[in-house]
């Protein structure tokens, strides 16, 4: 067995740890890899081009960035914001706690694509959660509107990952019975499915918790500082 | 019928305008950059049929494409253009006019999606109009245009200026936007040169394979350290499956299949929150976000899915072994 393509592993790893660009540390690790494997550079290349191609529909999305570049031109996440501060009793951690259920029952559905980082979060979710904080804390420092930012693109993220094993059509479900029948065992997809609803709602039960402990370590370290109004500054 | 290949011509022709818009404002390696990617989108189904046919230059020139993409990222700086307290002032009037008309365009992409990809399934005749291969895909294309129409009617915008705003945001994710499709590409490249293999059977020489619960945590780590190098779960599945969850826990020591299958997926899922190499979900919405941190997504999806681990793990050792 030939070991020396694992090298392009390791590639990977050194690249990211010394934060060298990633695009040029995987395309760089892509060529290790293939050479020392014994592919000849001009059969690599034509894997390369052909792999690249099969994966742009992963670039769907840039088809939403006009009509969210323009909403955001005319004060879409202004206006998010507003409407947002004008609830009372909400906070962070509710609405993104109600963001990751609603992530979680459409993507259970089968409805992966109808949000996103680009479609949802950018230019509602972030926006919306920042005017949820601030209802609590006031205007938000940097390093809190990253936190309450990063959460909003995580949530959403955990939301998608764990809804969609359920709904039988989508390519994980379909992805284990088509292994499963080469191996020939013959499984229905929904007997699969099933399976997925335990994780499923635990993810909800650990997420949620963990943003009502965001909340909570957001207002205990606002407090702290009030106390101690030198270091606030 | 509506091809996919449609929408990948809408969007190279944003690339191209892009492109067009950095000329003019004589950026040339950034009008380089975006020029060279409209190649997959506008020629891809010709480089794949070519491909196919036996006729590797065309596949060979996006190969050497890759390779001068990612020089070129490697050159290039990303970084947005600062806010101006102007700019700020001017979109909070507009918002304070055109109030929750707003939100109608950007809910009509999901909504649409939505209603789209339910009436692809059950309309007869839509399976006429759309590809039946990729419904989401496509009710996604198509709802994003009918957005867009409405956010010019809501807007009252010329109508160039969605091409501007498009640019804008391209410009400001820059290189992050290539990243995802590198990624899958690099995963191309390990499974054709066997990287999977060699790392089940290393895995495999390794642990007692008497023991389900030793089987059962490799199974479940590797599944983890496999998509965390791989970005993808659906990459580590086959792999771990074939080197450790088929032969020893199914055959070996009785597992269940449904639920082994499921839940070892789901376990590869918590890698995915963990990892880089997931760049569409972990480091394009750090960028999207402008996040000064890029990794500060995965750092809030980490205690998530560490606990979920766990769970998982246990979930297994309770279900499979019924």
């Amino acid at each position: 067995m030939n070991y020396w393509p694992l090298l392009g592993i390791a590639v990977v790893v050194v690249g990211f740890v010394l934060r060298f660009n990633p695009v040029l540390v995987v395309v760089i690790a892509g060529l290790t890899s293939g050479l020392l494997s014994g592919i000849a550079l001009p059969d690599l290349l034509a894997l390369l081009g052909t792999s690249f191609v099969e994966n742009r529909a992963l670039l769907m999305f840039l088809l939403t960035l006009p009509v969210i570049g323009l909403l955001e031109h005319y004060g879409l996440r202004e206006r998010a914001k507003e409407w947002i501060a004008s609830f009372r009793g909400l906070t962070l951690a509710r609405f993104q706690i109600a963001y990751l259920a609603i992530r979680q029952l459409a993507s259970m559905a089968g409805l992966t694509h109808v949000a996103g980082p680009a479609q949802t979060v950018r230019p509602l979710v972030a926006p919306m959660s920042e005017a949820a904080a601030e209802r609590t804390l006031g205007e938000l420092t940097d390093s809190e509107r990253e936190q309450v930012r990063a959460s909003a693109a995580a949530t959403d993220n955990i939301g998608l990952f764990f809804g969609e094993d359920v709904f039988v059509a989508i390519g994980a479900v379909l992805l284990i019975q088509g292994f499963y029948a080469r191996n020939g065992i013959e499984l229905e997809p929904l007997t699969i499915a099933i399976w997925a609803l335990p994780t499923a709602i635990a993810a909800f039960v650990i997420h949620s918790i963990r943003l009502k402990l965001l909340q909570r370590r957001l207002e205990r370290r606002r407090r702290k500082a009030a106390g101690k109004p030198d270091a606030a500054a | 019928m509506l091809r996919l290949d449609y929408f990948y011509w809408l969007i190279g022709a944003l690339l191209l305008a892009t492109a067009w818009f950095n000329l003019r404002e004589k950026r040339h390696a950034t009008a380089a950059f975006w020029t060279i990617l409209i190649g997959p989108f506008a020629f891809g189904t010709q480089i794949l049929e070519a491909a196919k046919a036996g006729v590797q230059w065309p596949a060979q020139a996006m190969g050497a494409g890759v390779i001068a993409l990612g020089v070129m990222a490697a050159l290039s700086r990303l970084g947005t253009p600062p806010d101006t307290a102007e700019a700020l002032a001017r979109r909070q009037a507009l918002a304070a006019t055109l109030r929750n008309r707003l939100f109608l365009p950007a809910l009509l992409i999901p909504a649409l999606t939505l209603v789209l990809f339910v009436a692809s399934k059950w309309l007869p005749g839509m399976d006429r109009l759309m590809d039946p291969k990729a419904l989401t895909l496509s009710s996604l294309g198509i709802a994003s245009l009918l957005a867009l129409i409405a956010g010019l009617w809501v807007t009252r915008a010329r109508s160039a200026e969605p091409l501007a705003q498009g640019r804008r945001l391209l410009d400001s994710l820059g290189w992050a936007v290539l990243l995802p499709m590198v990624l899958a590409t690099l995963g191309g490249v390990f499974a054709a040169t066997g990287v999977g293999e060699v790392i089940a059977s290393l895995v495999g020489h390794v642990i007692p394979i008497e023991n389900r619960v030793a089987c059962l945590l490799a199974f479940a780590l590797g599944m983890v350290l496999f998509t965390v190098i791989m970005g993808n779960a659906f990459a580590a599945f086959p792999v771990m499956m074939a080197g450790i969850g088929l032969p020893l826990l199914i055959r070996k020591h009785g597992a269940d299949p449904a639920s082994l299958g499921a839940i070892g997926m789901l376990t590869g899922y918590c890698g995915t929150l963990l990892t880089p190499m997931a760049a569409n979900f972990n480091i394009v919405p750090a960028v999207l976000l402008e996040l000064k941190d890029p990794y500060a997504v995965i750092r809030s999806q980490a205690m998530t899915a560490f606990a979920l681990m766990a769970v998982n793990v246990a979930l297994m050792l309770a279900l499979c072994f019924r």
